[in-house]
């Protein structure tokens, strides 16, 4: 049988999915370009304790853009087995965040030293989080509850957790290698969390490669009673999921924590939510579930994230910002419904016929 | 109905085909899966748009448009589906006028009372205020009959009404088709039941593959005439497959591949017994609906098994799931391809890799390469048309959609293979080629078991039937046994 | 032997609507019982329950309308934002703009309808998943009530404020005070719209073709379609509904707290969606009862009385405990459709 040589056609491009968000990106570039150049701006300065230090939007744009990467990796595949999203990723990024102040300063939210090594704290983290995402989990596979309403339950109760680890305190980790994380290591003037950012790609590239993963989270989520029949578990591949979306919460926890060495229960992580879906949403991904292309869905984060850093920089107050981001959900889930798309074919092909009788008439 | 035509995405769903009711008449609508009955009710119903035709009615000038259920039931055609259309979370008396009632607030003690009265004149065993859910189905699917009946209809349309039914509900349906058929209502009766069929109906119109076979008054056809229309010519093609059959290709073990004890399910199959052996072919016949795929699921560990030993040559297996039954040499290509077996989405390639690679292992993933070479393989010998192995399966036609499937599980190779109506919807072409495939797969060892609602086919590859009734197994037929007539009166039974 | 016969076939031919409305209210008759026992004095004091309607009259509202959404099978979160948003918009309009209270009546309204129609429009004509059509209802609600006005404030206009401070006495109830007065029991003016509410949407479930399309819908969308209902336009007047009906809650709101802030209703829309669960809505659709859901109102509000009177006061517990109740009500939920498959 011979295989069909993929003409390369103009068309080809825009069916790939990655055309979404590199299309999006390049809007909000040129858009940048048009209003004030300086965006583009990187500059070499250095920050309070004399390290070297890169400067710039588009630096702001890998810098915060990597933490949404990460959590897009888990919702992702959450979304594709489950066909839902989680929404509680917040909440446990507070939740996270607040075990390793936790293990870092013990009782005494004040502690000079740390009351344990970071990579200890780190993977407690990890447990917790993957434990809540074991829990969103079961309530959407065992209990068949639909994944939003399901992580309704942790985003109403995550914060309180959050603060309870604490005794509604605010630790502050006072050992300056805690900022590495979140900041600078001194010397290298990119900031950490995009290598963090770089290493879970990475993780995640090998995991796809190297495993069934990908297949097995797909079938599932196209079409459940098939992939059973097939051998699969599909209660363990949607738990698996969840588990996997919350180490990457964990990571996330880390990242931000860091950022400030400390916690505010209400403010971290907030609407991070929001955000996480628009990138799967923008790396062209069904929010239905199927299938997926995760290095989309990672560049979707970046470019969310470019969103965001350009409306700050029109002084966008924060509170307003969903607003924003609202407006491009719906552009997307609208023009991504497939009621729409029907239409839209129905009029190209009628502007075409149209078209075909005018130069036959 | 006249010249009527539907079209879906690859397939003609019908062409051409006439079809005439009267006043006061009980007419079948027969023809095998396939044949075009429920597009042609849905037609008539208003669930689908015709794309050719036309369709008349009597004391209606000229065509008539129906172009939504609510057109249809304006114009006095009625259907009660074989699937309940009610809503289960409503009460009865709810269920009996909704979408219906004039106006916009509801009576409540008018409904009920309406509805008990309709209930009652009926001989129907529910309450007006019940929940429809907490009735059994049977009550349920009188309840869309009365529904129906009540709306005063001119044609009453019954899709499969008695497949749920017991013999005194299916006797109470009959009393009411004649009580309607006294009163002028033209009854549009579509069943599998050929008993049934006799017992009520004026007249017959067969279908098959679309088009239109004819109409018949019941006394002008006997069953066997029946039965040769519904299946057509093409018993003689096949012929020469015909004398392979005669000697079964099953190697007399002592120990059968699978044998199976007392199984039975949470589907309500009773338990049965079972075996197979080594290269043979065997197959589960019976009505639609008698547990013929639900005893090859519970084999398989599709539904959950409630009771029973499965066996695995000689050796007992737990079989909980059907990873348990892969594991063990056996595999299955389900009845309705669409809902259970194809990933739509994804490729061809990954469709027939799915099942062999759940056996590797999660850690094991194919390499690239060997997925296109495996997958070129099972193209090229099952003759696969797809435009390439990367291509979705769902833009395939039927028929290869099926052909994928088999080759997912040919991939895994068997010791143990259960064929669920492998040949629905598919082409002549493709049908002989699967017979053929079969009977070549049992004579290199493999055991088969072969389900289809065409008895033919089952006859010419199939070297034991079991029969079943109501999810009952109430024969096992080998040898000369295996001819037409023997399998309609086991499937029929006793003194009918 | 024969009474505990009866009382099994009576639970099991109920209908699952009339089944979860039993638990709601037992639930929450116990609940207060155990506050009036366990809790003492203040819970004994009518003065309370009254406080316990003046705190959620707008919740009830919002509640009202979550449900027949969930009923319909849909879901609706941005009644919260919503509020925030007419909250914001009419306090300027009545303080900035020197707009009369009727014209705050009326762009609550509006924006509670443009809300409905374009939400509906899209869940129901355009077939998107109402979760992600309401999240970003939600989000835009919130930004635009900073971008309204960016801080907080309380609203002078006296007219308002007399209004907002009128208090609806109840005959006949009462307490005696420290000085042996005798005080009656009130409550606030929105109490009363709730109330109304209430009862029209009772009376529209249960005795309208529209209301009851609402629960075939839910039920089965594809029996509701084959028995001739609409169920496009069944789904959009739901959601029509409920969002007209959060700005009627937002109003209400607004009266009862007298000013504009990005932060009020916040988490209003879990509230809302945890009331209606607690008080027998199911998220499947199909089942659900406007009195089990002003029940469910209640039962909220009083747990959270007793957990913050058991000493547990911190803001942070109400997240818990809502929390826990929505995972019981959840599971009880699980178990009675469960008893449907037998």
């Amino acid at each position: 049988m011979e295989r069909v040589k993929q003409r390369f056609v103009i068309s080809n491009i825009f069916r790939n999915q990655l055309f979404i968000p590199i299309a999006a990106l390049l809007i909000i570039f040129i858009f940048n370009l048009i209003a004030d150049p300086t965006f583009f701006k990187i500059t070499l300065g250095y920050n309070n304790a004399g390290n070297p230090l890169l400067n710039g939007y588009l630096i702001t744009i890998l810098d915060y853009g990597s933490e949404l990467a990460i959590l897009a990796i888990g919702m992702t595949l959450v979304t594709a087995a489950s066909g839902g999203q989680d929404i509680s990723v917040g909440a446990a990024i507070a939740i996270a965040g607040s075990v390793i102040l936790r293990v870092l300063c013990g009782s005494n939210s004040r502690s000079e030293e740390l009351q344990a090594p970071i990579i200890v704290a780190f993977l407690i983290a990890c447990v917790v989080a993957a434990l809540f995402g074991a829990f969103n989990g079961v309530l959407v596979a065992v209990f068949k509850i639909q994944p939003m309403v399901a992580t309704l339950i942790l985003y109403t109760a995550g914060r309180s957790i959050a603060a309870w680890i604490n005794n509604n305190e605010l630790p502050i980790v006072n050992d300056v290698r805690f900022t590495y994380f979140g900041g600078l290591i001194p010397g290298i003037p990119i900031p950490v969390p995009f290598f963090i950012a770089a290493i879970c790609v990475a993780i995640i590239f090998l995991i796809l490669k190297f495993t069934t993963l990908g297949l097995y989270t797909q079938a599932v989520g196209i079409n459940e009673r098939a992939a059973k029949l097939n051998g699969l578990n599909p209660v363990v591949i949607k738990i698996l999921t969840f588990v996997i979306l919350g180490l990457c919460v964990a990571v996330c926890g880390l990242i931000k924590t860091s950022r400030l060495s400390t916690i505010n229960y209400s403010v971290i992580a907030k609407d991070i939510e929001m955000d996480a879906i628009l990138a799967v949403a923008l790396g062209g991904n069904a929010l239905g579930g199927g299938k997926f292309n995760m290095w989309a869905s990672i560049l979707g984060a970046y470019v969310i994230q470019a969103l965001t850093t350009t409306l700050y920089k029109f002084n966008v107050k924060s509170n307003a910002l969903p607003a924003y981001k609202a407006v491009v959900v719906i552009i997307l889930v609208v023009a991504s419904a497939p009621i729409v798309r029907e239409k839209a074919q129905e009029i190209v092909k009628k502007i075409k016929s149209g078209k075909m009788e005018k130069e036959v008439a | 109905m006249k010249g009527i035509d539907k079209v879906f995405p690859g397939v003609r769903a019908l062409q051409n085909v006439d079809f005439r009711l009267c006043e006061g008449e009980i007419h079948a609508l027969m023809g095998e899966n396939g044949a075009g009955k429920s597009t042609l009710i849905k037609v008539l119903t208003g669930v689908y748009v015709k794309d050719g035709g036309q369709i008349f009615l009597k004391d209606h000038e000229g065509e008539v448009h129906i172009k939504s259920p609510q057109d249809a039931q304006n114009l006095g055609i009625s259907t009660v589906y074989q699937e309940i259309t009610l809503c289960p979370n409503l009460s009865v008396a709810e269920n009996m006028f909704i979408g219906r009632t004039k106006g916009a607030t509801l009576n409540w003690s008018q409904m009920n009372k309406a509805t008990s009265e309709i209930l009652q004149s009926l001989d129907i065993p529910a309450t007006a205020t019940m929940q429809l859910s907490n009735c059994s189905i049977a009550v349920q699917q009188m309840i869309a009959i009365a529904r129906a009946v009540d709306m005063e209809c001119k044609v009453l349309i019954l899709d499969e009404p008695t497949s749920s039914l017991d013999d005194n509900e299916v006797a109470k349906l009959f009393k009411l088709m004649r009580d309607l058929k006294a009163k002028g209502v033209g009854i549009i009766f579509v069943t599998h039941f050929l008993d049934q069929v006799y017992e009520v109906c004026d007249k017959i119109t067969v279908l098959r593959d679309g088009q239109l076979v004819g109409e018949y008054e019941i006394e002008n056809l006997p069953r066997l005439e029946l039965v040769s229309k519904m299946l057509g010519k093409e018993m003689d093609d096949l012929s020469e497959i015909k004398e392979n059959s005669g000697e079964s290709t099953a190697v007399k073990d002592e120990v059968p591949v699978v044998e199976v004890e007392g199984l039975h399910s949470n589907t309500g199959i009773k338990p049965f017994d079972f075996y197979i052996n080594k290269g043979e072919v065997n197959g589960f016949t019976g009505l639609l609906g008698s547990g013929r795929s639900e005893c090859v699921r519970a084999i398989f560990g599709a539904d959950r098994v409630v009771g029973g030993t499965v066996k695995v040559n000689g050796k007992e297996v737990k079989i909980k799931a059907p990873i348990d039954a892969m594991k063990n040499g056996i595999g299955y290509l389900p009845e309705d391809r669409k809902v259970d077996g194809i990933i739509g989405d994804l490729s061809v390639r990954e469709n027939i890799l799915l099942a062999a690679q759940v056996l590797k292992g999660f850690f094991k993933p194919y390499k690239r390469s060997e997925q296109y070479k495996l997958a070129q393989e099972y193209i090229r010998m099952l003759s696969i048309k797809t435009a390439s192995e990367d291509t979705p399966i769902r833009s395939l036609s039927g028929g290869n959609q099926q052909k994928v499937i088999l080759a997912r599980w040919l991939l895994t190779h068997p010791e143990y293979l259960i064929l669920d109506e492998p040949t629905r919807g598919i082409d002549i072409g493709t049908k002989v080629d699967i017979q053929k495939l079969v009977l070549k797969l049992a004579s290199e060892g493999m055991s088969v078991t072969f389900i289809s609602s065409e008895t033919d086919e089952m006859l010419r590859t199939c070297s034991r039937l079991i029969v079943m009734r109501d999810l009952n197994k109430v024969g096992e037929l080998s040898g000369d046994d295996l001819n037409q007539t023997k399998i309609m009166s086991t499937i029929a039974g006793g003194d009918k | 032997m024969e009474q505990k016969k009866s009382l099994k076939t009576i639970l099991k031919n109920m209908s699952d609507t009339n089944l979860l409305l039993v638990i709601t209210i037992v639930v929450f008759v116990l609940m207060y019982a155990f506050a009036m026992l366990f809790l003492g004095k203040g819970f004994l004091k009518p003065q309370t329950f009254c406080n316990i309607l003046n705190e959620n009259a707008a919740l009830i509202i919002l509640s009202c309308g979550m449900s027949l959404v969930m009923i319909t099978g849909g879901i609706d979160i941005s009644v919260g934002g919503v509020t925030a948003l007419v909250c914001m918009s009419c306090a300027v309009f009545i303080d900035y703009k020197g707009g009369s209270i009727i014209g705050s009546v009326g762009i609550a309204l509006l924006i509670g309808l443009l809300y409905g129609l374009f939400q509906g429009y899209l869940v129901a004509y355009l077939e998107i998943q109402p979760f992600i059509v309401s999240l970003a209802g939600m989000f835009f609600a919130r930004g635009m009530t900073t971008i309204v006005n960016t801080e907080p404030f309380n609203v002078a206009n006296e007219a308002f404020v007399a209004l907002k401070d009128t208090r609806v006495s109840i005959p006949g109830v009462g307490s005696v005070n420290k000085n042996g007065d005798f005080i009656n029991a009130y409550v606030e003016i929105g109490v009363v719209v709730a109330l109304i509410i209430v009862i029209l949407m009772f009376v529209f479930l249960r005795w309208t073709q529209i209301g009851r399309n609402f629960y075939a819908v839910g039920g089965n969308k594809q029996s509701a379609l084959m028995l001739g209902i609409n169920v496009k336009r069944t789904k959009f007047i739901a959601h029509l509904i409920c969002s007209v009906l959060a700005g009627i809650g937002g109003y209400v709101y607004f009266l009862h707290v007298g000013s504009g802030s990005a932060s009020h209703a916040s988490g209003a829309e879990m509230n809302a969606i945890a009331s209606s669960i607690i008080g027998g809505t199911m998220l499947t659709g199909g089942v659900g009862n406007i009195i089990g859901t002003f029940f469910g109102v209640l039962s909220l509000s009083t747990i959270k009385n007793i957990v913050a009177s058991a000493g547990f006061d911190q803001a942070w517990w109400t997240g818990i405990t809502v929390a826990v109740m929505l995972c019981i009500f959840l599971v009880i939920q699980s178990v009675v459709l469960a008893r449907k498959s037998k």
